[in-house]
């Protein structure tokens, strides 16, 4: 309250509680934007999102053209899978995809042809003031497009122009406050007119009057081409802010909480407090579906860390197998060296190279073991310091909460908000005993979910036995009713006809038995 | 003397009050059924196996409820289950009396179901779909493992397999740092 009334004066600078500064290692960002070329073979896993898994379209020995959809969605939160090139379907099978668990899923393998043609089938709508939301809206979901920050949601259902939710503001996330990435910070100096572009369609998309492009100071070039970009169009809705470098300040409710002052309420989303929030790859993605019609085929990867000898920013065509990608940066051999697929905070540790990028894989890091053990190996007793809440962004307890997950005490880690969580990492990377507090929360999380899950199959057992229970006995009732009635048909009978003895007898009989 | 009957009269009134609104109360708050075994219902996993030697999970509720049934019976629920039962009945834990089981669910081989619908009939939560003379399967997503399918199929064809790991359904294990695995540990062996 006091923050925010202090923000409004001018005397503070918004900021979000806690965070973390640390070694930003952005080495790759002054290379420029390299095309990675086509690998031998992709492998497209039907769900890049996060949501239900799509249904292949595509047959073994198909031709596809490039940006042709191969797999539709199922569900309203989930969105089609395009081809990343032209070429044959060879085959549909289960594949590694870029999971903690190394688990597969079925992937379509495509061999492309080398010709590279684009399927032309959506039109360009170059008169976009002009469409309908609607329709805009549907041309973002058909192209397959996810938010590209690394989370993969869905964007079209986040561009909802909703008269109980009007959106105010767009917040365009270029922060990037994960060390080693890169991408997005080359997408804003190579490509600041589309994403303006994108921007604008996004504004009319939703309604809204005023825009924030947020970057964090580190990326001062950046700050200076899209404000170049801005002032080339005249809108003086949409404003640049240079934020001073800090992590997580690119989580989307930390950025809002920078910028606005405001908190988005746990368990409710940034368009519930009228903002839109959307990553800078996203608004290229969206202008190219509409100014192109062209279906998202692939997307910009950093390629870094201390094993990587020729670490890169690159166009890369999703679908394509990590160990091409590593190849083109020199790297062969992963003797003794991590794949971690995302930034070093919240990326996850890939067992093996042979695994497709897909829609969320912000960056590709190849880091040392000597690198990677000297953390987290030894776990020491917590000494209390209570560093751990002071970086939490959340402003939650970390200590506390992984002792509950630790012992298995989910109620109470519920309690303690382990779902309003965002798995920023910033309290492991603090602590001084080595705690790797995150994963006990992915633990604690995990664990919740399953009894969770288990209670509604329970529940939904109970309900089919009872009314299973109730068939049966209905049916015994109906029986029973049956007979009584082809009963009584037989005693009025006897009544009628007097001298046949023979059917009263044998009612009498029943009767007396019950 | 007289101390002695005003105190005697004013507590009999007070009981008699007492006595009354009691009596109210009980008609006007009076619930329907047993909350406890209805309590005990929710915590069990509704597979209807009859493992714990009673004819459901509501019976072996009542059961509890009633004090005639230990709180380690069920099998399918697991420890976690007679944990929340021993907690919520304020009894000491018990061991298991038999190993928990991976999650299985029923599987028709079709090819040899001759359509009797024995086991449709048998089905506790009506997971199995089929009519006579046709081949029957079962529902894997409403399965729960309870097994009563098997023995009254004439041939045999009902395989119990594991239940397929789904990639929605992956947790993350615990970090295999030694003071998680210790803890881990600890737990087991407290509860045996």
């Amino acid at each position: 309250m006091i923050k925010s009334f202090l923000n409004k004066l001018g005397f503070a600078s918004a900021r979000f509680a806690g965070g973390i500064t640390p070694d930003m290692c952005k080495w790759t960002e002054s290379s420029a934007i390299e095309d990675c070329p086509l690998p031998p073979l992709f492998i497209v896993p039907i769900k890049q999102h996060i949501g239900q898994a799509c249904t292949p379209l595509v047959q073994i020995g198909d031709l596809v053209l490039r940006g042709q959809k191969i797999a539709k969605s199922e569900g309203y939160l989930s969105v089609p899978i395009h081809a990343p090139t032209s070429g044959k379907v060879i085959k549909i099978e289960e594949h590694a995809i870029p999971h903690p668990s190394g688990m597969g899923l079925t992937s379509i393998f495509i061999e492309p042809d080398g010709k590279d043609v684009r399927d032309t089938s959506l039109i360009p709508m170059d008169n976009w003031q002009a469409i309908d939301p609607a329709e805009l809206r549907e041309r973002v979901r058909l192209c397959g497009i996810t938010g590209l920050g690394g989370a993969a949601f869905p964007t079209f259902i986040k561009l909802l122009k909703d008269k109980r939710n009007p959106i105010e503001t767009v917040i365009l996330n270029g922060v990037e406050c994960e060390p080693f990435l890169t991408n997005d910070h080359r997408l804003m100096l190579e490509h600041s007119d589309e994403i303006m572009h994108g921007l604008q369609i996004i504004m009319h998309m939703v309604g809204a009057k005023k825009a924030i492009i947020a970057i964090e100071d580190n990326k001062s070039d950046a700050v200076n081409a899209m404000q170049q970009a801005v002032s080339s169009t005249g809108n003086d809705a949409i404003s640049v802010a240079s934020l001073p470098t800090r992590y997580p300040q690119g989580g989307e409710k930390q950025l809002i909480e920078s910028l606005t002052g405001k908190q988005v309420p746990a368990g409710k989303l940034p368009m519930h407090i009228g903002v839109l929030c959307q990553n800078v790859g996203t608004v290229k993605a969206i202008d190219d579906a509409v100014m192109l019609g062209h279906a998202i085929t692939d997307r910009i990867i950093t390629v870094s860390g201390d094993a990587a000898p020729k670490p890169a920013n690159m166009r890369v065509r999703l679908g394509t197998p990590m160990r091409f990608i590593y190849a083109q940066c020199g790297l062969e051999n992963f003797d003794g060296i991590q794949i971690l697929h995302g930034g070093p905070m919240m990326g996850e540790r890939m067992r093996h190279p042979d695994i497709p990028v897909i829609k969320s894989s912000t960056g590709l890091l190849a880091i040392r073991d000597t690198r990677m053990k000297a953390v987290h190996q030894v776990e020491d007793p917590c000494i209390r310091c209570g560093h751990c809440s002071e970086v939490c962004p959340i402003s939650l307890v970390p200590n506390l909460l992984a002792d509950h997950c630790r012992n298995d005490q989910l109620e109470k880690a519920a309690d303690y908000d382990l779902f309003d969580c965002i798995e920023c990492g910033a309290c492991s990377y603090v602590c001084p005993s080595h705690i790797p507090l995150v994963h006990y929360f992915r633990y604690g999380k995990g664990q919740t979910a399953q009894v969770r899950r288990e209670q509604s199959f329970a529940e939904a057992s109970r309900l089919r036995s009872e009314s299973r229970d109730a068939r049966l006995q209905r049916e015994k009732d109906e029986k029973a009713a049956k007979r009584r009635k082809v009963r009584d048909t037989l005693r009025s009978e006897s009544v009628l006809n007097p001298d046949n003895n023979s059917a009263p007898k044998s009612t009498t009989k029943t009767e007396g038995k019950e | 003397m007289e101390q002695l009957l005003y105190a005697t009269l004013s507590l009999g009134a007070f009981a008699l009050i007492a006595g009354i609104v009691l009596a109210i109360a009980s008609k006007v708050f009076h619930i329907e059924g047993d909350p406890l075994s209805d309590k005990i219902d929710a915590l069990l996993p509704q597979t209807q196996c009859g493992q714990c030697g009673f004819p459901g999970c509501r019976p072996y509720a009542n059961a509890v409820a009633g004090g005639e049934a230990d709180v380690n019976h069920c099998v399918p629920g697991g420890e976690r289950t007679m944990l929340s039962i021993a907690d919520l009945m304020g009894v000491e834990p018990k061991a298991l009396e038999e190993e928990e089981s991976v999650p299985v669910v029923a599987f028709v081989r079709e090819d040899e179901c001759i359509g009797c619908t024995l086991c449709i009939k048998a089905c506790p939560v009506d997971a199995i779909i089929g009519a006579p003379k046709q081949y029957h399967t079962v529902v894997a997503d409403h399965c729960t493992g309870c097994v009563l399918c098997l023995e009254p199929c004439p041939v045999d064809c009902i395989d119990m397999i594991q239940k397929p790991e789904l990639l929605e359904h992956w947790s993350w294990p615990l970090p295999d740092t030694e003071r998680a695995q210790l803890g881990a540990e600890r737990r087991e062996s407290h509860h045996d």
